[in-house]
């Protein structure tokens, strides 16, 4: 079964512990801005949302990509990216509707989740599961059990 | 360079000269950071008897090493100066991510000195530093001001700033970072207020290395792991916020009712983290790197005192509650979130209104002095109306900016003010509680619970429990809290990592970032240092042996009623013990093989 990185932002404080376990991991240092993971917050709303690589299934960073460096391996979620095909042409960049995919030009490579090799650290490190790597199937159920609990108890206080 | 930047950033207001010079990695070492390092450079720098308010005052905003990392809920900063409330040293942190903002820009510390003549703002994007006309914002609230600003420089940058109070020079204002997150204590926007600095804006983008990657990672997680399993650390907080306290306070009779004539509040329920939780609480929030998440977004639909904020925290949801003699959650959360708009300390601002209305029911403070508003205890309305009085200093507001104890001196009553070294106590009764009582009278800021809070053993048994009714093992205890908060302030540390962890565990990260070997011993002994250091500011200043005491009414007046009824705080059997024990003399001060122990001679 595919597994995707699955976020809550009802649930997230705002800690940025995923971009600082991010950067770590992938650096051995602390560069918020080498994090694949971003957490933008609302300080009047006190709301904050964790944005990264969704791993679209009709990913646009794969379809302009010239080269062949973004591409899905056969029967796999996650979007590849490999270095050494990149010619730095940004066009990824351009194409992320998400402005999930950064060129970083401390490394000159582009940054976007990897899902570490399915041991995400960014999951790990928060400390109130606003992002979790659970099955697809999974993620969709529980949001949908959610959803369909608020039907039931607005039902229940009519009946 | 490892845990710090090794650049200190100094901006002069008068001549508007910005300069940048190395840290002094020896005094670093022995001084930490943070609050640590910069009370070193305020004592190198300043003359101690300096008027706070001049322009010779200077105004130091300072994270430490572990700040920016990692490290679990250690992304902190400390505000250092001289306060202009209490007459001494400074040092009011807060939480968020401003203080990592500085490290990621490039800077240990920002010393501003001088003063501006008009408003101006500080704008730093990494090595680009430049002062700004703040005319603009000028007078507009912490928040307006905090969005203006973001537009006129980074939508993603970080803000802290003045509300009106600071403007106005009321004397316990607060710097805001991030619109709720306060440096709240001794009045530190006063002195920012009167450098006609208006707001400090920080984008930072380097990286921060780290000494020894692989045993960082170590700490970090047995750091974590050990603060996410405490059940304060890791669950009460969370669940409850610090206002979970508020019915642990009153259970054993330490509560503070109505300007401490009580110490216990018969609807304190209704100000609780349960009650909190349970018809406010939107969802938790956490400062930078924090595990904890204490931070409560709340919302009020009461149409009069309808809000969407943050907080409160228990010692505002008890000042501004049972101090006052107030059981309304929504008044108390109104007026927590006047106070962040407007830039206020809410202890010392709920303390204060508390004397007024101490003052008013004992008939000293008159209709004629007040303009003809009747200022008494339980009256949430006028409560409310007076946070905006003070920040704006109108009417009777403006006598109140002065804090509890000048106002009271003006009526006559000084003892009225439930304050040490004019700064007002928080929120738990020293004559219940008798460490906390030793703690307030020697604390290097007066009045205060954050820098020695024994409430954990005494109250929640954390780390083990002592009997808050003996004092025998207070003065040691005391002081091993003291010491222990003053390194850990100074590395960028939350205090409430010591649910959960220590100073071994403090340590190891201290190490494993900056790449200077401390032991648990350095890092106490580091602690004992700034304690000492802090002192010899104080006593230099005028502030000496002679105000390490409390109110007459907790020395003097049992409590009348509750748990801990028929208690008075026994300082007199604490304090030579505890004099003895730092190392000072029978007046408090230092003798001079005790300042050469710890590198101070």
């Amino acid at each position: 079964m595919a597994k995707i990185i699955m976020i809550h932002p009802d649930k997230c404080t705002g800690c940025k512990n995923c971009v600082l376990a991010c950067s770590f991991k992938k650096e051995q240092r602390i560069r918020p801005a080498a994090s694949r993971i971003h957490v933008y917050s609302w300080e009047r709303e006190g709301i904050s949302v964790p944005m990264m690589c969704q791993q679209c299934n009709d990913a646009p960073c794969v379809s302009v990509c010239p080269t062949g460096a973004m591409n899905r391996r056969f029967g796999e979620t996650l979007v590849n990216y490999d270095a050494a095909k990149c010619i730095r042409c940004r066009m990824c960049v351009q194409a992320c509707p998400f402005g999930n995919a950064i060129y970083d030009s401390v490394t000159d490579s582009i940054m976007k989740c990897d899902t570490c090799e399915g041991d995400p650290a960014c999951v790990a490190a928060c400390p109130v599961h606003a992002i979790e790597y659970i099955e697809e199937s999974i993620s969709t159920r529980s949001r949908k059990k959610a959803f369909a609990q608020k039907f039931k108890e607005a039902f229940q206080e009519v009946a | 360079m490892f845990g710090w930047t090794g650049t200190i950033l100094r901006v002069n207001l008068t001549t508007r000269k910005i300069t940048k010079e190395p840290t002094d990695l020896n005094d670093a070492r022995l001084f930490i950071g943070a609050r640590g390092l910069a009370t070193k450079l305020l004592m190198d720098e300043v003359d101690p008897r300096v008027d706070p308010l001049s322009p010779e005052n200077k105004l130091i905003f300072a994270p430490g090493p572990l700040s920016g990392t990692m490290a679990p809920s250690m992304g902190r900063y400390d505000v250092v100066t001289k306060g202009p409330l209490n007459g001494t040293v400074a040092a009011s942190n807060s939480g968020g991510s401003f203080g990592s903002e500085v490290k990621f820009a490039g800077y240990d510390m920002i010393v501003f000195e001088g003063a501006s003549e008009t408003p101006v703002y500080l704008w730093i994007r990494d090595d680009q530093v430049e002062l700004r006309d703040a005319s603009g914002v000028w007078g507009k609230n912490v928040f307006d001001t905090t969005d203006l600003l973001r537009a006129e420089t980074d939508e993603e940058a970080k803000v802290a700033c003045i509300g009106p109070a600071g403007e106005k020079l009321v004397l316990f204002a607060s710097i805001m970072n991030e619109m709720h997150r306060a440096a709240g204590r001794s009045g530190v926007g006063a002195v920012m207020g009167s450098k006609k600095l208006k707001a400090v804006v920080v984008v930072g983008t380097n990286p921060l290395e780290v000494a020894n990657p692989e045993a960082f990672e170590k700490a970090v997680m047995v750091a974590r792991k050990k603060i996410m399993e405490h059940p304060v650390g890791g669950t009460g907080l969370r669940a409850y916020g610090t206002d979970v306290l508020v019915n642990i306070l009153n259970s054993v009779g330490s509560l503070p009712t109505r300007n401490f004539h009580e110490g216990y509040f018969p609807t304190a329920d209704k100000l609780g983290g349960e009650a909190l939780t349970e018809k406010y609480l939107v969802r938790p929030k956490g400062c930078y790197a924090c595990v904890i998440s204490c931070g409560r977004v709340v919302k009020v639909t009461n149409p009069k005192y309808a809000c969407e904020t943050e907080g409160p925290e228990y010692e505002t949801a008890w000042g501004f509650g049972a101090d006052c003699g107030i059981d309304n959650m929504d008044a108390v959360i109104k007026a927590n979130h006047l106070c962040n708009e407007l830039g206020l300390d809410t202890i010392s601002c709920a303390t204060t209104i508390a004397c007024a209305m101490d003052l008013y029911e004992a008939g000293i403070l008159t209709p004629q002095d007040t303009g003809g508003m009747a200022i008494r205890f339980g009256d949430a309305e006028t409560m409310v109306r007076l946070v905006e009085m003070i920040a704006n200093r109108e009417g009777i507001g403006d006598q109140l900016a002065l804090g509890s104890y000048r106002f009271a001196e003006r009526y006559g009553h000084p003892e009225y003010s439930m304050s040490v070294k004019k700064q007002e106590m928080p929120a738990y009764d020293p004559r219940g509680v008798q460490g906390i009582g030793l703690h307030y009278a020697t604390s290097n800021r007066g009045g205060c619970h954050v820098r020695g809070y024994t409430i954990s053993p005494e109250v929640l048994g954390v780390p083990v429990k002592y009997d808050q009714h003996a004092t025998e093992g207070k003065p040691e205890l005391v002081i091993t809290f003291q010491n222990l908060t003053a390194a850990l302030d100074s590395t960028g540390s939350c205090l409430f990592t010591t649910f959960g962890i220590g100073a071994e565990e403090l340590a190891a990260l201290l190490s494993a970032v900056t790449g200077v070997e401390y032991s648990t011993e350095d890092f106490m002994k580091a602690g004992d240092r700034i304690w000492n250091l802090e002192r010899m500011f104080n006593l230099k200043a005028g502030v000496t042996g002679e105000f390490d005491t409390l109110p007459e009414r907790l020395l003097k007046n049992p409590i009348p009623a509750g748990p801990s009824k028929g208690e008075v705080s026994r300082l007199d059997q604490m304090l030579p013990e505890y004099y003895n024990l730092r190392g000072w003399d029978a007046e408090g001060v230092p003798l001079p093989e005790k300042l050469q122990e710890l590198s101070l001679a």
